[in-house]
This record gives structure tokens, sequence and C-alpha cells, in this order.
């Protein structure tokens, strides 16, 4: 069942949803978002586009096999986790780096934790995906 | 059976290295122990710690006194002999190599449990040794016969293990300590102690299925399924004795009450008349010899149980005295069998000629296995009957007893050491002819010390049976002394009764076979007995699959949901938690639209007969509670709810496809019933909830998280900032579970498919 419009829609929906899921991971530290609320509209993003225009063509669109990107996500999770040693702090804490930081102003706040949520983010994506493309496939 | 490997096929230059490195390290230990005689048999301990978990009091702690370098010295030193041996005896076995892994394994396991000092790094041997030693019950694992008698141990001495863990965790708790050596000096306290009876009978349980007592004793003849170097090593002079290293490492601990003198007394006097009644019943050399063993564990524990100096002298001698030629007549039974091709008695006959070395080594050990003077097994007869008359319990039953086993020990000695050698001449298998040196080296040596000890008792007495009975008792009974010659006294008239016994039964032994094996027939059998008690294991766990895993999604949900009603709604009721409904106050529009809602989402998914629908009307209700979250301005899990709702439909819309339409007259009878239960666990969250909010709520982690989010976090969203920073091992410890999650889903969907291609 293909639909012009859903189809001519969804494309211009999961580019829009996705770019909103990244700007949702960035912020989360501050303000409402995150890398499991960006990971849940990601997946959302490619759901709707399988749904338009069918599972293997979202598939190729994200490259990555779904269930490969949570792999690798857990394993930044995991990285991130590490990058404590290097300071011999206890694992998983937390480290920053203030890009040309002022006095008056913190500069571009770089940190391990941004790291850690980048792999949530990519953990919850790929695992829903991988559930859903693969019961689209089944059905 | 195992029959012996053909001696004619040379082994590779690998598999010859692998035998002799073991050989070597186990001689290693050896030397190294005997160093340790000088300052023992001064009455020194020596001890050193490591720590290996600190936080749980686990220490690697080890204690060398007279009884753990008793057990040291013949583990390692019967140890090498047996590798030794095995190099000739599985010569250019496939798996030779692994044998040696399994068997120096299990060596380290046995002295790491004998030298322990902390009763949980103990435990953890002794689990070592149960699994050692069944990969080398189970070495001829191609046998059905093998594998079962090596599950059936491994099940049995695991089982026990387990209580032991149990009573080490009670005795940890109660003495504040794990560290033997200090628990020790606590004995009053836990002897008086309200959990004394049940440290008790879980230390028991551990031991006597290790140790093979009645009525646990069945699985130690079966294991004689092994290869007969693994038998001559595991269950003559080690793996079956760390029950009896167990009791005697408790004593100060634990004895010393009724119930531990007459628990054991009971429990070791009838496993030595059964088991040696057993012994001369049976005609496979291996056989008489499992239950001679059987029969020694059964005196050992009975000795241990008096606390008298005579009972425990008693026992430390003959533990040596047992291990020496019960190691050595094992090692000359697999001897014979190699030589001759079978280890049945009645077809063997007449093998003094043909194997003048091996029968040599017979008859020493056997003479000092049935007891004759000069040698150390005679010491260690005399000092039973000393042992017998002191004991506190029933003197005459108990040297009774003794007197009857030690009689047909001798018959079973008779019938190893002299049947085979002397009387008369069968065909055999295999043409007799003498056993290769590797064969040799470890009967003769430990045969001949038998005899050297018993003429110089001093040898073993000063450096291990006075420190081992020090170790025993903690230093407050006085060890006996050892001589072959004590005057004309109770215990030698006893000796002189029992060797005649023994020989008159010797004679009639045939006839004495036929009566045991009709008494026999009529007892209960343990053997079968665990068979059923297996399958009743198996028929349960068959029964509660079927009952609680019945593979229909509608059951499964019909158990979580009553089980949680039962579980949280039961309590709530029983603890009387639940305090009705508060009022409820300033309520808006707003609230009553989403009220409103959720009602109609609900009712719409009840009632409908399209599954569609009912989806929808479910999104409908998840909607309503993210518009909560947004009202109590939560965002954040407002927008996951608002997502994961969006997802779930999404998912359940595809799934539903597939399926037929919801009609109620066919096929769901039980809409009634469901709607029940649904309504009995919202009405139970909603008590919770409500309970929950009207108690007093704790702010202190609120306070914390609103005051350290941004000065140590750089952080203003606290949901996110927990998650990623504070939390963030939990959350990857989540994050985990939901790629497992997804990638299970894939797998099961996907599996099959790629299968079938």
């Amino acid at each position: 069942m293909k639909s012009i419009i859903l189809t001519a829609g969804a494309r211009l929906l999961v580019a829009l949803l996705l770019i909103f899921s990244v700007f949702m991971l960035l912020r989360g530290h501050n303000v409402p978002g995150g890398g499991f609320i960006g990971g849940l509209i990601g997946a959302v993003g490619f759901v709707v586009y399988a749904i338009a225009c069918g599972t293997s063509e979202a598939r190729e669109a994200l490259r990555l096999p779904p269930e490969k990107i949570a792999m690798v996500g857990l394993g930044i999770a995991l990285f991130s986790g590490f990058m404590a040693f290097v300071m011999a702090d206890d694992p998983f804490t937390g480290q920053w780096l203030f890009l040309g930081a002022t006095e008056t102003d913190k500069g571009l706040p770089l940190s391990s934790v941004l790291v850690f949520d980048i792999g949530v983010y990519l953990v919850v994506m790929g695992s829903i995906l991988a559930l859903v493309f693969a019961l689209e496939e089944e059905v | 059976m195992a029959a012996a490997q053909d001696p004619s096929i040379p082994s590779s230059p690998g598999q010859a290295l692998a035998g002799w490195v073991s050989v070597l390290v186990a001689s290693a230990f050896f030397v190294g122990f005997w160093q340790a005689l000088g300052p023992v048999g001064q009455g020194e301990v020596l001890r050193w710690s490591w720590e290996w978990v600190p936080s749980l009091g686990i220490s690697l702690s080890f204690l060398i006194d007279g009884l753990s370098l008793t057990f040291a010295l013949l583990i390692s030193g019967i140890g090498a002999l047996v590798m030794l041996y095995s190099t000739k005896y599985l010569a250019g076995h496939k798996n030779f190599a692994r044998f040696f892994l399994y068997l120096t394994l299990f060596m380290m396991a046995m002295l790491g449990l004998v030298l322990s000092d902390n009763l949980l790094s103990l435990f953890v041997f002794w689990e070592l040794t149960s699994i050692t030693s069944y990969l080398l019950i189970g070495f001829s694992h191609t046998s059905a016969d093998s594998r079962r008698s090596a599950l059936q141990a491994l099940l049995v001495t695991g089982g026990g293990g387990l209580a032991l863990l149990a009573g080490i965790v009670l005795i940890g708790w109660v003495a504040g300590t794990y560290e033997m050596s200090e628990i020790r000096a606590q004995g009053d306290l836990i002897r008086e102690h309200g959990l004394y009876l049940t440290i008790f009978v879980l230390f028991l349980l551990g031991a006597f299925t290790k140790s093979a007592q009645i009525p646990f004793h069945f699985w130690l003849p079966n294991a004689m399924a092994a290869p007969t170097p693994v038998s001559a090593y595991l269950h003559s002079a080690t793996m079956v004795k760390a029950g009896i290293y167990l009791l005697a490492r408790m004593h100060p601990t634990l004895a010393e009450t009724d119930v531990w003198l007459w628990t054991l007394t009971v429990a070791g006097a009838s496993t030595a008349v059964f088991a040696s009644f057993m012994a001369v019943k049976q005609t496979d050399l291996k056989q008489i010899l499992a239950y001679t063993t059987l029969m020694a564990l059964g005196t050992l524990t009975l000795f241990l149980a008096a606390d008298t100096g005579y009972a425990i002298t008693a026992a430390m001698t003959f533990l040596i005295v047992h291990s020496l030629y019960k190691a050595a007549l094992f090692m000359i039974a697999g001897a014979i069998d190699h030589s001759t091709g079978t280890r049945e008695i009645d077809r063997l006959g007449g093998l003094a000629k043909a194997m003048p070395i091996t029968t040599a080594a017979a008859a020493l050990a056997a003479l000092s296995m049935a007891g004759f003077p000069p040698f150390l097994g005679f010491i260690g007869k005399e000092l039973k009957y000393y042992g017998a008359l002191a004991v506190q319990s029933e003197p005459v039953l108990v040297a009774g007893a003794i007197l009857l086993a030690n009689a047909l020990m001798l018959v079973a000695a008779g019938l190893v050491a002299f049947r085979p050698f002397w009387r008369g001449t069968h065909a055999t298998p295999v043409e007799p002819h003498e056993a290769p040196w590797q064969l040799l080296a470890g009967p003769v040596i430990l045969a001949v010390l038998g005899a050297l000890f018993g003429i110089n008792s001093d040898l073993i007495a000063t450096p291990l049976v006075i420190p081992g009975v020090n170790a025993i008792s903690s230093g407050e009974l006085e060890p006996a002394e050892l001589k072959l010659w004590a005057g004309i006294n109770l215990p030698l008239i006893l000796s002189v009764i029992t060797i005649s016994l023994g020989i008159v039964m010797l004679m009639v032994h045939r006839r004495m076979r036929a009566l045991l094996e009709g008494m026999e027939a009529r007892l209960p059998s343990f053997d079968r007995g665990w068979d059923k008690f297996l399958d009743g294991m198996k028929a349960t766990a068959a029964w509660q699959t079927r009952v609680l895993q019945s593979g229909v999604m509608r059951q499964y949900l019909y158990i979580i949901f009553a089980t949680l009603l039962i579980a949280v709604g039961g309590t709530m009721i029983w603890t009387g938690a639940f305090k009705g409904v508060p009022e409820v106050s300033g309520l808006q529009v707003k609230h009553w639209v989403v009220v409103l809602l959720i009602i109609a989402g609900t009712a719409l998914t009840t009632i409908t007969n399209s599954r569609i629908t009912a989806i929808a009307g479910l999104g409908a209700v998840g909607i309503g509670v993210a518009l909560i979250f947004i009202i109590y301005s939560a965002p954040d899990v407002a927008i996951t709810q608002l997502l994961v709702e969006t997802l779930v439909v999404v998912l359940f819309a595809v799934a539903a496809l597939r399926l037929p339409t919801l009609k109620p007259e066919d096929g769901f009878p039980n809409r009634k019933l469901d709607a029940l239960i649904a309504t009995a666990i919202g009405a139970v969250v909603a008590a919770i909830l409500i309970t929950v909010t009207t108690g007093p709520i704790n702010r202190r982690l609120t306070e914390y998280f609103e005051q350290s989010s941004w000065i140590d976090a750089y952080g203003r969203n606290i949901v996110n900032v927990i998650l990623v920073d504070f939390r963030a091992l939990d959350t990857f410890g989540e994050i985990a579970v939901v790629a497992v999650a997804g990638i299970a889903a894939w797998a099961i969907l996907k599996g099959p498919k790629e299968d079938a291609k």
C-alpha cells in the first residue's frame, strides 16, 4: 500500500523528525530532552518512513543495520564511562571541557556526559528499529 | 568397565611431557610440604594470609598444622605416584593430556581445601574438588554408565556443598569471622548458641555427602566407573576424605556435644558395618575396594565422634594407614586389569608366578589392611580397640562394630590380594605378565611404607600423628602412643579374635557371599531410590512448566496479574497500609477533560470488537496520562510517554493486521473474568499511588539534586542530569537491557527464517 501523498509527506517529516531528535539530544542537559527522548523521536522518524515507503527503503536510508547501531551505542556509552580513567576518577564520573572559556562566558561545553547521552540515543533508536523493522517484515 | 589402554601404543612426545610435568608438579608440592615436617613436629603452626574480598571477610589464608600437613603430604605424595602410574596406564589415550590437566587441577583444589584457614575459601576449593571429580569420574564420557555416575556424584556432593555453604554463612554470622583459627577459639560460644543445631546439621550434610556416609553412600561405588588411577586417588586417599577432614577441622568448634557424639557414632558405625558386608559380597576387585573405602570412612567418622585421646589418635593413625594401603591396592587392581584384562576375582588365580613384584606389593598392603603385626595396620587396629573401649557412648557396641568390620576387612584383603595370586589358575583374556615399572612404583613404595611405619612408628608419630591430634582437639587431649607391643590386654585379645574370625570367614566366603546376595535383594536399593528421586524432580519440573508456561499469552497475563494482585493487594490489606481516599480539592476544567479522555479510552477498549479500535483506545489513555504529566510540569516524562505511546500503537497496529477481529461469540468467553482482574489490578495500583502520595515524602534526595545539579554537573534539567551523570552506571545497565531486548526480539522474529533458507 503506497500512497504518493504519504510518501512525499513522510520524506519531509523524516528529515524534520531527525533534525528535531538531534536538537532534543543536544539541549537535554538544561531543558527537556536528552538521549532517551531524542532516540525515540529518531526511531519514530524512521518508523514513519518505513510505513510510508517500505522497510527495505527505510533500511537503505539508515545505512547500518539497526541492531548494529544499538551495539555501537552501547559501546560508546561504555567508552564514555571509561573516559574518567584518563583523569584518574571513578568510572562514569563526568569529564568536562569548556572550549574558549573566558571569565564571564563559559564557552562551548563539551563533556563525556554528552558522549554517554549520544550512546543512549543510538541504543534506543537502534533497538526500537530492530524490533519494528523485523516485525513489519514478518507481517 | 574402563579397560586399560593398550601399552604397546607409545604416547606422543607432547603427551609424555604433559604426564611428566604433572608428576613433577606433584613431587614439588610433596618436597615443599616435607620441609614443614620439622617445624610442625615441634608444635609450630604455619600461617599465611592475603586479602581476597575484604568487604565480605574472605581472605586467602593458609594454615599448616599437624592435620593439614598430614593431608597435604598424602595428597601430594600419593598424587605424584598416581600420576606416574597414569603415564603408563593411560598411555596412548586420545585425551591423555586432558586427563592430566583434570588430575592436576583436582590435586590443587584438594590441597587448597586442606590448607585453607578461611571457611569461604575452603568452600570454593570444596566445590572445585566436586567439579574436577565430576570431570574425572566422567572421563570415559562415551559410556552412559560413566556419565550417570559422574552426574550422581556431582549432584550428591554438590547438594551437600550447598548445605555446607549455608552452614558456613551461619557460623560466620555467629562467630563474626570466617577465619577458622579464630572460630576455633569460640567453640563454647557456638555450642551454646541457638543456631548450633542448624549449623551442625548443615555441616554434617556437607561432610556426609562428600565422605559417603549412609544414607549418601551410594555414589561412591558407582564412581568406580572412573579410570583406575582416579579411583586410587580420589576414592581412597583424597576427595572422599575431604568430609572427614571437615569433621576433624570443625571438631574443636562443633564437637563435645551429645548430638555430635551420637549422630557421628551411629552414622559411622552403620556405614562401617554395612560397607564391610557389601565389600565381601562383590566380585569385581574395584568394587570390593570401593566398599572397603566406605568402611574406612565410616570408621573415621565413628572415631571423630568421640572426644578422647585414644579415639582421635586412632582416627589420625587409621587415616594414614588406610591411605597407604588403599591407594596401593587400587593401583594393584589396575595393574592386574592391565596385565590380565579382567578384574573379576572368580576369573583370576595363580598370578604369583607371572607377576612376582605385584604379588609382593599386594601381600604387604593387604597384611597392613588386615591388621597383621608388624604392619602399621596392626597399630591402627590396636588403637581402634583402645579408642572403642574408651568412647563415651556405648563402648561394647562400638567395639563390636569395629571387630566385625575389621574381620570382614581381613576377608576383603584376602579376596583382593590372596585369591588372584595364589589359588588355582584361570584362563584370563590376556596372558598374564608383570606390569611395567610405572605401574609398580606406587604400590611398592606405599606398601613398603606401611611396613616401615609399623616397625618404626616414631617416623609418623612425632611429625604427623601427635600434631594432628593436637590440631583436632585444640591441644586438649593427650595423644595415645603408637606401639606394636603393649603387653597382653583387651585390645590384643580382640585383635586375635578379629584375625581368627576373619580367617574362618575367608574360608566360607563363597557360602557367605550367596547368603549376602539373597539378603541384599530384599533390602531397599539406595541407587534405585536415587533414580526415583531424580525422576520425581523431573516430573515436578515438567508439571510446573505445563501449568505455568502454557505458551498461551492470555494465561501468562492471568498468572502475572493474579500474582501481582495477591502479592501486592494482599500485603496492603494485611498490613492495613491503605488508609482510604483523601479529599481532593482544586480540580479545574482541564483536569476533568483529561479524566474524561482516559475513561472514554478505557471504555472504548473494553467494548469494541475491532483490534485497531482497541489499540486506538489504549493510545487515548496513554495520551491522557501524558497530559497529566504536562499539567504537573514533568515535560521530560510527558514527551517520553507520548513517544512510547505512539510507537506502541504503531507496533500493535502492525501486529494486529494479521489477527482476526474480536468477536465475543467465538472464543472469548472469559471477558467477565478479564474485566474483573483488570479492574482489581487498576484498583490496587490506584490504592498504592494514593497511599504513597498521602504519606510524608522525604525530600532529601530532591533537595540534593536541586542544589548540586548545576554546581556539580553543569546541568539544569535534573531528570537528564541524574540519568547521564549522577546515575550513569544505572542508565548504562538500563540501555544494555534495552539493547538486549531489541536484539532478542529481532532474533526471535528473524532467526528461524534465516535458518530455513
